[in-house]
């Protein structure tokens, strides 16, 4: 491809050591390394405030670090932000789009602004029409499309100088289940032709996604693993559900048993991770407490057990 | 400074423009509205008005007769000068609003008690100045004349030929000989509407991207602040120069009030006072988070554009500290600028000083407020 954005032969999309941001006496980012390699897919998960934003604001060259260093595709984030500006492409839950302008429209413009030859213009906008499954929609302005449409359109106009990294920052934050699920499709996709993916997100679903997670709080990076390794590795004690009629009585009772470390509700199943013994001891519980139809099976982990376990540590 | 990032800005600005039915109404319905609601009579009373003599005749008749003038309040003497040539041209730069012109007779014209004539040359391109010179100026010269006519009698004792004697004053009205009050306040009203125009459409142009977030999508990419800007503010200027020559077009058509200099000087130097505006609009999108804020600011900065640069009330009549700190407002300039080239028919040629006076505002706002908005990006 022609708008192919060469960048140096560096083996890491990101590399960032120490990397610490302090507003006054606060640190928003505090001490965190990592590197990425090229073609990952990486979620980056951490509840509001922790540093997310903070942290893909340093790595796209908008802020300076206080200390610590970064490189993104091999350029330094403190002096050489023109050069990163130019090979990144950025999505944010806002979906930055102009609604006043047609589908078409916003994508010229974002072609125009990261310099597209005009030669490949044309052929790159039709081709991330289609992508986006805007085929038929390009006059309509953007305000009149959907949250899906809006969001896979703002996806286009992210990428339409061909990025080799992409920063997603909570990209799929107020969209429908089967929206959420086609954009992942994409964004799989895009990851498949190379194309390094740093994604922050709340929804777990979409982190076991990811091939790796890093889980931050309060500017510190508390875990970085597979989804696999989190689950193997960072929950301890065992996972039981547990199933009653009588769910918000039960909750009350796991939560006053000492073996219990963390009790939560999922929906109509009861979470309880049980550090010593057995599940025969919380059945004995339940019955005393007159809860007499809980069912108790163990079960494997999911990263959203794991997550909630860590913060609950920290 | 990458061309294809500016024209694709400018090209997006364009369009939000055209799509935008609010603001092209603003564009057109203003000036209309605002001429057709303002365009009639704004008295005001002066004094101070800013004056030059020439005292061909030099005598002690002729000095106290433009000492007079000075301590009456209506007039401030600000300068003599040599010939009536200079005069004129005190009044064409807007140096002063009258020249009070004493030819070489008027002493011995007095001493053998024979009609001497003065001349009031009024600038009639602000009626209410005219207006109180006129009046005050014929006021003058009907006590001077008495007293000199009492002069005569006590140093000759006879009577008889006071008839014949005394002063009288000749007033030339220059300009506007009719004395309009259209010919003043449609010129005014077209810096207004620009002046408006101008900062309201930069200012929301940027406070809008601000709201709607698409400001940190273009912040991460390569797009400098110095190409978003201009790129905001060129088409803004296309759009406010269509608008003046509308304006120009409606003054003519309903107000009778034609452009007597030419035209493209007049665009010439507007111009600066067009970026000058546009950089008080980046200014404003700096500080303001909504575009209400922005709406309000605007309004802020306007006031004293009305009250101070001369658009309602002459300057000469403000207190010394609002006098200078009128020199600081661009409307101070830009109104000289239309009432030099509208209704006195003087060009580039007399008026560079205030577009000079522009350009430097201009300039200095301009980078002031895109170093400004560099920083808030951080």
């Amino acid at each position: 491809m022609t708008t192919e954005q060469t960048a140096p032969a560096a083996e890491l999309a990101i590399e960032v050591q120490h990397l610490t941001k302090r507003f006054g006496d606060r640190a928003a980012v505090d001490d965190v390394s990592f590197d990425m390699r090229r073609g990952e897919v990486f979620a980056f998960l951490g509840p509001n405030g922790s540093g997310k934003s903070t942290t893909i604001r340093m790595l796209c060259g908008i802020i300076a670090p206080t200390s610590g260093i970064g490189r993104v595709l091999g350029y330094d984030i403190r002096t050489e932000s023109e050069q990163i500006k130019q090979r990144i492409g950025y999505m944010s839950q806002r979906f930055s789009l102009y609604e006043d302008l047609t589908v078409r429209e916003n994508l010229e413009f974002y072609a125009g602004i990261y310099e597209v030859p005009r030669a490949t213009l044309a052929s790159r906008v039709s081709e991330l029409i289609a992508m986006a499954g805007l085929e038929g929609r390009e006059g309509q302005l953007a305000a009149q499309l959907s949250g899906g449409w809006k969001q896979r359109l703002a996806l286009g106009c992210a990428i339409v100088h061909r990025p080799p990294l992409l920063f997603l920052d909570e990209p799929t934050a107020g969209v429908d289940p089967v929206s959420r699920r086609e954009f992942w499709t994409m964004i799989h996709g895009l990851a498949a032709t190379g194309v390094t993916i740093f994604a922050t997100t709340h929804y777990l679903d979409e982190a076991e996604q990811a091939g790796r997670v890093a889980m931050i709080q309060a500017g510190t990076l508390a875990a970085l693993a597979t989804p696999a390794d989190f689950k193997a590795h960072f929950l301890r004690g065992r996972l039981f559900a547990v199933r009653s009629t009588e769910m918000l009585r039960a909750l009350e009772v796991l939560r006053q048993q000492p073996d219990i470390s963390d009790v939560s509700l999922y929906g109509d199943t009861v979470h309880a991770l049980l550090q010593h013994g057995d599940e025969t001891s919380m059945a004995r519980a339940l019955t005393e407490a007159g809860i007499l139809d809980a069912t108790i099976e163990p079960i494997a982990p999911s990263l959203e057990d794991v997550f909630i376990s860590l913060m609950k540590k920290a | 400074m990458s061309l294809s990032r500016l024209w694709a800005v400018m090209r997006k600005e364009l369009i939000q423009v055209r799509r935008d039915r609010v603001t092209l109404g603003l564009v057109v319905g203003i000036p209309l509205m605002e001429l057709l609601l303002f365009g009639y009579a704004l008295n005001a009373v002066t004094d101070h008005i800013a004056t030059v003599v020439w005292d061909a005749s030099s005598t002690a008749s002729s000095r106290s007769f433009v000492a007079a003038f000075d301590n009456t309040g209506y007039f401030t003497i600000r300068r003599w000068v040599d010939s009536r040539e200079e005069a004129m041209h005190a009044i064409d730069t807007g140096e002063v609003r009258v020249a009070l012109i004493i030819p070489e007779s008027f002493g011995n014209d007095v001493l053998v008690n024979r009609q001497a004539t003065a001349q009031l040359i009024v600038d009639g391109s602000d009626p209410s100045v005219a207006q109180t010179a006129l009046f005050s100026g014929g006021l003058i010269a009907q006590v001077q004349s008495a007293n000199v006519t009492l002069e005569t009698l006590n140093r000759a004792g006879r009577a008889g030929s006071t008839e014949r004697g005394g002063i009288e004053l000749r007033p030339v009205v220059l300009y506007n000989p009719r004395m309009l009050s259209v010919k003043f306040m449609v010129p005014a009203l077209i810096g207004l509407v620009l002046q408006l125009q101008g900062v309201l459409l930069t200012a929301l142009a940027v406070v809008r991207e601000r709201e709607r977030g698409t400001l940190e999508q273009l912040i991460v990419s390569p797009v400098r602040s110095g190409e978003l800007m201009l790129g905001k503010v060129l088409p803004n200027i296309v759009l406010c120069l269509v608008s003046t020559l509308m304006t120009l077009f409606v003054a003519r058509v309903l107000f009778d009030v034609p452009v007597e200099g030419s035209v493209l000087e007049l665009l010439l130097l507007t111009l600066p006072f067009l970026f000058a505006s546009l950089g008080i609009g980046l200014a404003i999108s700096v500080v303001a988070r909504n575009q209400a804020q922005a709406l309000q600011l605007t309004m802020f900065t306007l006031l004293p554009s009305m009250l101070l640069s001369g658009f309602l009330y002459a300057r000469e009549g403000m207190p010394v500290f609002f006098q200078w700190l009128s020199l600081g407002i661009p409307m101070t300039y830009y109104l000289e600028i239309l009432r030099g080239v509208i209704v006195k028919g003087v060009g580039v040629s007399v008026l560079w000083p205030q577009g000079l006076a522009l350009t430097v505002f201009a300039t200095v706002v301009l980078v002031i407020s895109i170093t400004r908005f560099q920083k808030t990006i951080e």
